[in-house]
């Protein structure tokens, strides 16, 4: 029986990171959940606002608990972790501070409904270990990724704050629990709570080209050959900012990024074409065919 | 650099920035365990403990015209690393935001390569409006 | 009180700490318009000598039959006034504190009007409470002049030897295969870098040799029940499987043992040790013991017995193992051995369990014990010794190469209230510079970086000590809280830095040296239990006054010495627990012990011995006698704390001198309006 699941997408997932809501569809599939987008979502407002005096920037995240109370669901999927991290520290927020959210309800007014704290903000890795388990996952894989060794990549929003954490916030394992699930080799990347240089990366493409070169040469260091995220932003930086790492470190070698669901619809077996692979800087395909998982 | 003068009036500024982040800067004992961790730390004026110590002193104008809170990267490894529990992050948005709310842009949308515009995703162009535009 | 009250008022300004806030003429001025009070009046300083003269010559110019002093907290000072008053010729119970000091002067500091006003009624009811006040005498107990010191550490062996030296008996009991705890693991001590097999060791004969001390190695406290004066202590003899009285301690045993890769408990997992080991070379007792989890022969054993597996043959057919055994000279090694309780009766109490240092588990930004060549400071400690595995030159775990540069980080846990320890663990400053200084001493070559926040050296010689060290060549102090530490190939990273400068600090280093956070020992929780002795938030035994009872717990009779009580140094350990045993001493130097007679009454005739009142007490004071179906409060255990006399349904349990009478009328006072 398909689980359908209301789905909150964020900008990312419907441009840059198209590649990965369609491999997270797919894998999801596998397991008979349907993601349910949620009807009028609206922007998250991509960071969390940290300012004590003003509530406005929390009224965004916030609307979008009301679209899922609406379809009379409890629970949101999202698979962005900047998405995850302002959705969830926003819904913590409002659980905490009653009156800030009668604010809130207040500037929504038109709103046919009000938001009371109901919702669980779900992260997709969250969804993978806790309901459908690595077991599950053990017994999908028609294509066990031998030969490969993977770096997982969490940055910061999916482990800090600690309140809003998926896992432990300096020692996470849900990744690597996963890429040993698939049947692939995986490292414990020393720098995996890491910073990637986030939104600098408008403005100051060298401190992110810095952050890329530091985050890749440990991996590299440690013996991977690959690098998985969860983050659409991380993603870029760690990808796309590796052609200015390679102008500023000139002995730098590239790494192909990958969404950790790219590495999942690969050992389930899904053809070259549903991967999602051409829009990326570094192209995983050649490590993938020199290593016969291609 | 000449004597710092200290008076009481210097401190109220310090109050603002304790009302707008939500967190009170004589908490911190100067351990330097934002420093430690922090990713920026090198690109920065003031490192964040130091920023931390000037606040303390009510040298807020130093540290809100230091281009410290400019290269903060709101990892939050400074807050949550941090032993007294301050949020770390949230003073460098309040530091932030005091320049900002006198409708101060540090990025300027119509200066960014239209290159760049095509090949940023969403989150970031949103995220770095959000952090450093009004 | 039967007669006519004629009660005294006495209010002190405490300099200004009341009288700052409080308007103490005021006080005084009203209390003298309260029925049957016949004086009051004020003075600076009533505990000192003139004004608790001046209470004693009130009480006879106005013949008080009852005593009102208006001050500081009951603890602090309500048996001064007590003994005054017995002094003056009147009963002591008949004298009671108005605390207007913690409870109204220093709360409402701010607000004088609102303080004096609630000063004014805290002395009107302690007034109505003294008028129902009746006389007592102390009780008197007789005293079993034996004690127990709880723990082998360098306290508990200090004190069992002080009152041993006094004539009395002790039962030292550590947990444990030997005594000597965390010191003689050290190198050596600062700041005077004597070793423990210098200073320690012989104590530790000593205890062995002194007729008085029973000691009961590898044994645990099973239980506890009486009180003061007279405690019955059951005391768990762990199966050693070695006869401790009729072994030579040759060690044949152990080097016949074919287990061998057990991580040394003493050596911190940087060696192994065998299933029958010797925990160190000066162990005392020195006598092997078998750990039966690794012991082939117990392990086989205890699955046949368990009916796991089938015996191979019939018993004595085919031998398993019992190699120690064979190669045992005496024949002392006994694999049927059992753990005994013995039961042992004492009048008081030590309880010296010492520290543990914060699991490494609990740092997972400094790698969580994963990282092979991050290893706690007692663990370095080992690698300085001249008895460790490496005999003093330090080889780091991973690889066994000296390592050329060393990080030391301070507070590793420590002063850390958001991740769970606010506190200061006090002695790793001190250590830190000595390990330093060792390690340059051993590796003249080598690089040393000590990340600090504060330095504190607050003993003798240890300012002067901490300089030494920092003048050092190639050996660095950097203030800053270390905030992550990562492999990167065969280098240890460490993430620092230096406030001082405003740098970010990064160092490859070969070893890295955490002082973990001290942590109260394992199993003090439930040896607490045992006991009915308090523990702070963090598990730390708490005296019944920091300042002033820093050594005795509320529970009379059981006294704490040593880092059991917070984190202290080899001196103020020793000291402390001389101080210990010095108040073992002088109870047990007296023919009688008083006990306090204002503790709980069973009015039998009301009584209908529900029991409610028996599972509220703390102390186990209370029983409910089978035949009359009352409950009968044992009076040297009650501590008099009213928890029964607060549950009891029908009134028959009440607190003597608070009794529900007398709350009433004080709640009636206090909430009057005026």
């Amino acid at each position: 029986m398909t689980i359908k699941i209301p789905y909150y997408p964020g900008c990312t997932l419907k441009t840059t990171a198209k590649n990965f809501e369609d491999t997270a569809k797919l894998v999801a599939g596998v397991f008979d959940y349907e993601f349910d987008e949620l009807y009028r979502w609206n922007c998250c407002g991509a960071v969390y606002g940290l300012s004590e005096d003003n509530v406005m920037h929390k009224v965004a995240p916030v609307r979008n608990m009301l679209r899922v109370k609406e379809v009379g669901e409890k629970r949101m999927l999202v698979l962005c972790s900047m998405c995850f991290n302002t959705l969830k520290r926003a819904n913590y927020y409002v659980r905490r501070n009653k009156d800030k959210l009668e604010v809130i309800n207040a500037i929504m007014y038109l709103e046919n409904t009000t938001y009371d704290g109901s919702v669980e903000v779900v992260h997709l890795l969250e969804l993978l270990r806790d309901e459908i388990g690595f077991d599950r996952i053990k017994k999908a894989v028609k294509k066990p990724l031998r030969g490969i060794t993977v770096a997982a990549y969490y940055g910061c929003l999916l482990l800090r704050p600690s309140e809003i954490a998926i896992d432990s916030v300096e020692q996470p394992t849900v990744m690597e629990d996963l890429v040993e699930a698939l049947g692939g080799k995986v490292i414990d990347l020393n720098v995996k709570t890491e910073c990637c240089g986030s939104y600098q990366t408008v403005k100051r493409k060298d401190i992110v080209a810095d952050r890329t070169n530091f985050i890749i040469g440990e991996a590299r260091k440690q013996g991977a050959d690959m690098l998985i995220t969860s983050c659409p932003l991380c993603h870029f930086n760690l990808d796309r900012r590796q052609k200015e790492a390679k102008k500023r470190h000139p002995d730098f070698k590239e790494m192909p990024i990958l969404y950790f669901t790219q590495l999942m619809a690969l050992a389930f077996g899904f053809e070259e074409d549903k991967l999602g692979f051409e829009p990326h800087y570094v192209d995983p395909r050649p490590l993938l065919k020199e290593r016969g998982l291609l | 650099m000449g004597v710092l003068k200290l008076t009481k009036e210097k401190f109220r500024k310090v109050d603002l920035i304790n009302r707008i982040s939500g967190q009170n800067v004589y908490d911190c004992y100067q351990c330097g365990r934002c420093t430690s961790g922090c990713p920026s730390a090198d690109e920065m004026d003031i490192v964040p403990s130091q920023t931390m110590r000037f606040l303390q002193i009510g040298e807020v104008d130093k540290v809100v015209e230091s281009n410290t809170p400019w290269v903060c990267l709101t990892c939050l490894i400074c807050s949550v690393r941090c032993p007294k529990g301050i949020d770390i992050a949230a003073i460098m948005e309040a530091l932030r935001l005091v320049k900002l709310r006198t409708n101060y842009d540090f990025i300027h949308p119509n200066k960014i390569p239209e290159e760049d515009l095509e090949e940023l995703p969403p989150i970031a162009l949103v995220a770095a409006f959000r952090k450093m535009t009004p | 009180m039967a007669e006519k009250p004629r009660i005294g008022v006495f209010v002190c300004h405490c300099g200004l700490n009341i009288a700052g806030v409080i308007d103490v003429k005021k006080v005084a001025e009203e209390a003298k318009k309260i029925p049957g009070v016949v004086f009051s009046t004020t003075y600076v300083y009533m505990c000192s000598e003139p004004g608790q003269q001046l209470v004693i010559d009130s009480i006879k110019k106005y013949k008080l039959n009852g005593v009102v002093v208006a001050n500081c907290s009951p603890t602090l000072h309500e048996r001064t006034f007590r003994n005054a008053a017995a002094r003056a010729g009147l009963n002591p119970y008949r004298v009671e504190i108005a605390n207007i000091r913690e409870q109204v002067a220093w709360p409402h500091e701010h607000e004088p009007e609102i303080a004096t006003k609630k000063a004014i009624r805290i002395v009107k009811a302690t007034v109505e409470r003294v008028k129902n006040n009746m006389a007592y005498v102390p009780y008197e107990i007789s005293v079993n002049k034996k004690a127990l010191v709880i723990g082998g550490g360098i306290a508990g062996i200090q004190a069992s030897l002080d009152i041993a030296e006094a004539g009395y008996e002790v039962y030292l009991v550590e947990k444990s295969p030997s005594i000597g705890g965390k010191m003689i693991l050290l190198s050596e001590t600062f700041p005077t870098l004597d070793c423990p097999q210098c200073i320690e060791t012989p104590k530790m004969t000593d205890v062995s040799q002194n007729p008085r001390i029973h000691l009961m190695t590898y044994s645990e406290v099973e239980s506890v029940s009486g009180y003061m004066g007279n405690f019955k202590v059951k005391v768990r003899r762990k199966a050693r499987y070695v006869d401790v009285d009729n072994c030579l301690g040759c060690g044949a045993c152990v080097e016949a043992c074919p287990v061998k890769n057990i991580p040394s408990e003493v050596d911190r997992g940087l060696t192994n040790r065998r299933a029958i080991y010797i925990s160190f070379d000066q162990a005392v007792p020195l006598v092997p013991v078998i750990d039966a989890d690794h012991c082939i022969k117990l392990t086989y054993e205890k699955k046949v017995a368990e009916g796991k597996i089938k015996r191979r043959s019939k018993p004595g057919t085919v031998k398993i193992c019992e190699k120690c055994q064979d190669a045992c000279e005496p024949k002392v090694i006994n694999f049927k051995d059992t753990d005994k309780i013995e039961e042992i009766e004492v009048g008081a109490i030590i309880v010296a369990t010492g520290f543990d240092l914060m699991p490494m588990e609990k740092l997972p930004e400094y790698g969580g014990g994963k990282i092979p060549d991050v290893i706690d400071a007692l663990a370095f400690e080992r690698l300085l010794a001249p008895s460790g595995p490496t005999h003093g030159v330090p080889k780091r775990p991973s690889d066994g190469k000296i390592p050329k540069t060393v990080v030391f980080v301070s507070c590793a846990g420590s002063r850390d209230p958001a991740h769970g320890v606010a506190y200061c663990s006090r002695i790793c400053c001190m250590y830190l510079a000595k390990q330093a200084m060792l390690y340059k001493h051993a590796v003249p070559d080598g690089m040393a970086y000590n990340f600090y926040i504060d330095i504190r050296s607050n003993g003798k010689g240890y300012e002067e000590f901490v300089q030494r060290v920092r003048e050092q060549r190639d050996l660095i102090y950097l203030r800053g809280k270390v905030s992550k530490i990562f492999q990167r190939g065969d280098k240890v990273v460490v993430w620092g830095a230096d406030t001082l400068t405003g740098q970010k600090i990064e160092i490859e280093a070969d070893l890295v040296v955490l002082s973990n956070a001290m942590v109260p020992s394992e199993g003090a929780k439930e040896l607490a239990q045992k006991l009915r002795i308090p523990q702070d938030e963090y598990g730390w035994f708490n005296g019944a006054h920091l300042k002033l009872r820093p050594l005795e717990t509320v529970t009379a009779g059981i006294f704490i010495a040593g880092a059991a009580q917070f984190p202290k140094d080899i001196t103020d350990t020793v000291s402390q627990a001389s101080g210990a045993a010095a108040k073992v001493i002088s109870m047990f130097a007296k023919p009688k012990l008083t006990k306090e007679p204002l503790i709980a009454n069973v009015d039998t005739e009301i009584c209908a011995g529900c029991g409610i009142c028996k599972e509220q007490c703390a102390y186990g004071a209370i029983t409910i006698d089978p035949k009359k179906k009352v409950s009968v409060v044992n009076e040297a255990l009650c501590e008099g704390c009213g928890a029964c006399a607060a549950v009891c349904p029908s009134g028959a349990m009440q607190l003597r001198n608070l009794n529900s009478k007398q709350v009433i009328r004080m709640v009636e006072v206090l909430t009057e309006d005026y």
